[in-house]
């Protein structure tokens, strides 16, 4: 049985009746209260409001922000940056990724459906953190109300568009590289001709 | 003996190596290159071990009494280290696409090994990616670890990889003062070499992709699989393989359909490749299960009335068929007495039969005994073709055990001259392979029966010109030719053999096994063949094992009691009939395939082995007839333990059933069969046992046999098969026959005919053969109590 100490059993008043009874006096005289009622006019007024007015508005939000997915594609070749490497599909803790692969006619491998179960989808973030391509990316899109509990988004619904390339945006949230990633790089296999570069460079 | 690996004091046998000994007590020893029952190729020397503070392999290193043995010393990781980076230089860093990540030997070791960075590098080269057909080859993703060419030529027994020179450069001398020595070998190794097939552009294999099964890496691929699902998404099914009498463990890869199609679907065959190789139709005849959309209720009722109304005169069946769907169809044949005919286990039934009566136990060998064995004899059977697995193990105790033998067959294989010298084709003629058993008798067998003891007069005497060196007069050596008379077997005479070659081959030969193929078994004079079978078994060392031709064979014949087929109504479960219950396409009523149902096989080992449903089908399983029919059972497995105890069966619950092989390779799965009750149960009188000769002429011989590993309708059925039935001819019949390669022929006796088209065989050296795969004809209307006759052949101009 756990034994209860009362901290405050002795505690004093601070204040002697008197000096209380004048506190409450003070407070109903002064007219605090209407500076109060002052200022909520005074707002109403200049007409400076600080909700939007959803859904004509929406807020702008951060890059990091994790909403609805986005397949993304490289601006350059425009070709889908998503390899098909199922680690997404593998890491999914509510396990609502699936992918569907094959041998493309290029000899690649071709990523011919992916789709999220979004009723599912608990907006983690692991999918895009472990992406190595950066593809799979969480997007701003935040409306995905449907009457259903399962609503899948599909390969075609999430990948960028070609002609809305330029609008796509690099997601900077986790799994993204840090700006200084560069620093950081390892001795690759590849070192070696680094290495005889500089040895040439030495023999000029 | 006693060794102690770790502190760990374990039980070895003399002759184990100490990986043998260190796996089958649960002792981790990593390893790349080693496969179990092929002999060593030290390539990737991961599994460095101290014996008694010294180095050494533990793949390679005998056991000897008293070993002290460390695996896991600091030193020993921290060289690993080094050899699992030089395995990492310049190799693709694409395991996100790559089909292996996720079960990769490389991956894992590479993290077992804690290899964090890469102190070496070497210019890297060209290396294109390969295309061989079915496989397809990665050199980059090779590490020359040599499993594909060591399983192909010890296991296989195709020989078709070798190692190809790479054209890489040899490590910078600067690596070979830093590193470790085994390290520096490893990669200088590596660096030299890569695999290709024998003629470096084409493979000429049966295709098994055994290889691919084994490598540790993706570079080795089958084209089928390739970029369809990684490893991890796909869940294992432990099943048995169903095309074959081996029934060998195998897994259903399954994983769904697609993203729209939540059902299920087999993506490939995968296998414990240490313990069980499979043949190409285990691997990849898998996508030929049956989808039913609806149960046909109409058909069925039809079906159930027509066994209540007692029409059913015959039931015609396969052996494809599990243990416990022969048990239902035997029930039901006691309850409405109709025939139950299945010609191929009729026979088989017959001469196991035979066998015990005389032997008075079951046939005695094992797969396992073959593949112990040093000498085998194989009388009958046309090896590869009619049983590739069964194959895979003599060709192991050759190559491994230095073992010897003779394939006694009329056709002959070119494939089986190459495996060894010691293992000799021997070609008798069609029809005299009584005449075979009676020499292996008179030569082998101790004291015989007074029935055939008119087999030690059968010999000859003959001429045999031998030098002798004498001294003339004066003292000089001269050499003469004397002529010698010696008594030689007329019985070998007679099967084309000389019998001197064998005692070559019984230097240091002491297990002995024989091997009776399907020729014995379809055969006019089974019972006599039978009965000199058990002979062999009985008085000579041989260890004799008869292969049941299909799937269950073995099964149906100790379940059922068959009969010839009579006239009237007749069910076809599986097969055509008036009314067919079939998983082919003419049917009445749709059944399942083998790799949607549970159930067990009775393997050639005796053995009762589990298998289990891949696919779902919805439409009507055996069971649910009988149970329409008044039998009682919600699921088919629930007749595994009520198969009769009287005929060798146990009654253990399916679920109870393990399947799988433990680290030391002891076979654990189902039960193997109490045959000596089943002997003791046997109400069996022998017919007559009287050899009758037949006439044929050995030129116009045709066989019933299939191209290697398309051992049915049913292979048949897969895309990795899906061929048209022709007549396989070698080169030497297409001449006799004035026949043109690709050309219609027809084939004929008095009262048949059939047109096919004619290819060639390159592996065969005589004669030709004609498939039952395809069930669009019917080969069987030519080979009524044979397995091979006579047949005129005319192209079709």
């Amino acid at each position: 049985m756990q034994r209860y100490k009362k901290v405050d059993e002795n505690r004093k008043l601070l204040l002697s009746p008197y000096e209380k009874f004048i506190k409450s006096v003070k407070r109903c005289l002064n007219t605090e209260l209407l500076v109060g009622v002052f200022s909520v006019i005074n707002e109403t007024f200049k007409f400076n409001t600080a909700t939007i007015k959803y859904p004509f508005e929406k807020i702008k939000l951060d890059n990091r922000y994790r909403a609805v997915h986005r397949l993304q594609r490289f601006i350059e070749s425009e070709s889908e940056r998503c390899i098909g490497c199922g680690l997404c599909e593998k890491i999914c803790i509510s396990n609502c990724i699936r992918m569907q692969t094959e041998l493309g006619s290029d000899g690649r491998k071709l990523v011919s459906n992916y789709s999220i179960n979004l009723g599912r989808c608990i907006y983690c973030g692991f999918c895009a953190e472990v992406c190595p391509e950066l593809a799979i990316v969480h997007g701003v899109e935040y409306e995905n109300a449907c009457e259903q509990r399962a609503y899948f988004a599909h390969k075609k619904d999430i990948l960028t568009p070609i002609d809305k390339l330029k609008e796509q945006v690099e997601f900077e949230g986790a799994g993204a590289l840090r700006k200084d990633a560069s620093a950081f790089v390892k001795k690759t296999p590849n070192y070696y001709e680094i290495e005889l570069a500089a040895k040439g460079e030495e023999n000029v | 003996m006693k060794i102690t690996i770790n502190g760990k004091v374990v039980n070895a046998n003399d002759g184990d190596y100490v990986l043998q000994v260190a796996r089958a007590n649960d002792i981790f020893i990593p390893a790349i290159c080693y496969l179990n029952d092929c002999s060593p190729t030290l390539a990737c020397r991961m599994c460095m071990i101290e014996v008694d503070s010294k180095r050494s392999y533990a793949c390679n290193t005998k056991v000897k009494e008293g070993m002290q043995i460390l695996t896991n010393t600091k030193e020993l990781w921290d060289e690993r280290n080094a050899i699992m980076q030089t395995y990492c230089i310049n190799h693709p860093l694409q395991c996100g696409v790559c089909d292996k990540s996720g079960e990769c030997e490389l991956q894992n070791f590479t993290h077992k090994a804690k290899v964090d960075t890469q102190s070496f590098y070497i210019k890297d080269i060209d290396r294109r990616h390969k295309d061989w057909g079915m496989l397809q080859y990665d050199p980059s993703l090779c590490i020359v670890c040599e499993r594909c060419i060591t399983v192909c030529k010890d296991k296989i027994g195709d020989n078709e990889l070798k190692t190809v020179a790479r054209g890489g450069e040899a490590p910078a001398k600067e690596f070979k003062e830093t590193m470790s020595k085994d390290a520096n070998a490893v990669w200088a190794k590596f660096q030299k070499s890569l695999i290709a097939p024998q003629n470096e552009e084409s493979l000429q294999c049966q295709e098994c992709a055994e290889c691919v099964s084994v490598c540790p890496t993706g570079a080795l691929i089958n084209k089928n699989f390739q970029y369809r699902s990684n490893a991890w998404e796909l869940s294992k099914i432990p099943a048995s393989n169903p095309h074959s009498s081996d029934c060998e463990l195998m897994y259903y890869d399954v994983k769904q359909k697609s993203i729209n199609d939540n059902s299920k679907m087999i993506y490939r065959v995968s296998n414990d490749f240490h313990f069980a190789s499979l043949s190409k139709a285990a691997r990849f005849a898998f996508d030929i299960a049956n989808e039913c959309k609806f149960k046909d209720e109409k058909e069925f009722n039809h079906l159930v009335s027509l066994f209540k109304d007692g029409k059913i005169k015959n039931v015609k069946f396969n052996s494809y068929i599990t243990n416990e769907e022969a048990y239902i169809l035997e029930l039901l044949r006691q309850k409405y007495s109709f025939n139950l005919v299945n010609n191929e286990a009729l026979c088989f039934q017959n001469f196991i039969n035979n066998f015990i009566y005389h032997a008075k136990e079951f046939y005695n060998a094992s797969s396992n005994d073959i593949k112990k064995s040093d000498f085998i004899i194989s009388l009958g059977s046309f090896l590869r073709n009619d049983h590739i697995s069964l194959y895979y193990n003599i060709n192991n105790a050759i190559v491994m055990n230095k073992g010897a033998g003779l394939n006694f067959y009329p056709i002959k294989d070119k494939k089986i001259d190459k495996i060894s010298k010691n293992f000799i084709n021997v070609n008798y003629n069609f029809s005299d392979e009584a005449k075979v058993l009676e020499f292996i008798l008179q030569y082998f067998a101790k004291d015989l029966p007074s029935e055939l003891s008119h087999l030690a007069n059968e010999y000859e005497e003959c001429t045999k010109e031998v030098e002798v060196k004498t001294k003339d007069e004066q003292g000089n050596e001269v050499k003469q030719i004397q002529s010698e008379i010696i008594k030689k077997s007329s019985l070998a005479k007679m099967i084309n053999f000389d019998e001197d070659k064998l005692k070559d081959l019984l230097i240091k030969k002491n297990n002995f096994t024989l091997i009776i193929g399907a020729d014995c078994i379809y055969n006019p004079n089974a019972s006599y063949i039978a009965y000199l079978c058990a002979c062999v078994q009985k008085y000579t060392n041989f260890k004799v094992f008869i292969i049941p031709p299909r799937t269950n064979t073995l099964g149906v014949s100790l379940l059922c009691k068959l009969s010839k087929e009579e006239d009237g109504f007749t069910l076809g479960y599986n097969e055509r009939g008036d009314f067919s219950f079939s998983n082919d396409e003419h049917n009445n009523l749709l059944s399942s395939m083998l790799n949607q149902q549970e159930g067990t096989f009775t393997n050639y080992d005796k053995r009762l082995v589990p298998t289990n449903a891949a696919l779902k089908f919805d439409g009507y399983f055996l069971n649910d007839l009988a149970n329409a029919l008044g039998l009682n059972a919600e699921y088919t497995i629930e007749y595994t333990k009520k198969l009769p105890l009287n005929k060798g069966f146990k009654n253990i619950d399916f679920d109870n059933l393990s399947n799988y092989y433990d680290n030391a390779g002891n076979n654990h799965r189902g039960y193997l069969l109490n045959t000596q009750e089943y002997v003791k149960n046997l109400d069996f009188q022998a017919s007559i046992k009287e050899y009758k000769k037949f006439e044929l002429n050995n030129d116009d011989v045709i066989v019933l046999a299939n191209p290697i590993a398309n051992f049915s309708k049913y292979t048949n059925k897969s895309s990795s098969f899906n061929e048209c039935a022709c007549l396989y001819a070698s080169k030497n019949y297409l001449t006799k026959h004035n026949l043109k390669e690709n050309s219609m022929v027809k084939i004929s006796n008095e009262n048949e005919e059939l047109i096919v088209k004619v290819v060639l065989d390159e592996n065969i050296e005589n004669s030709a053969y004609l498939p039952t795969y395809d069930d669009k004809i019917n080969p069987f209307k030519f080979f009524k109590t044979h397995r091979y006759c006579s047949l005129n052949v005319k192209e079709i101009v």
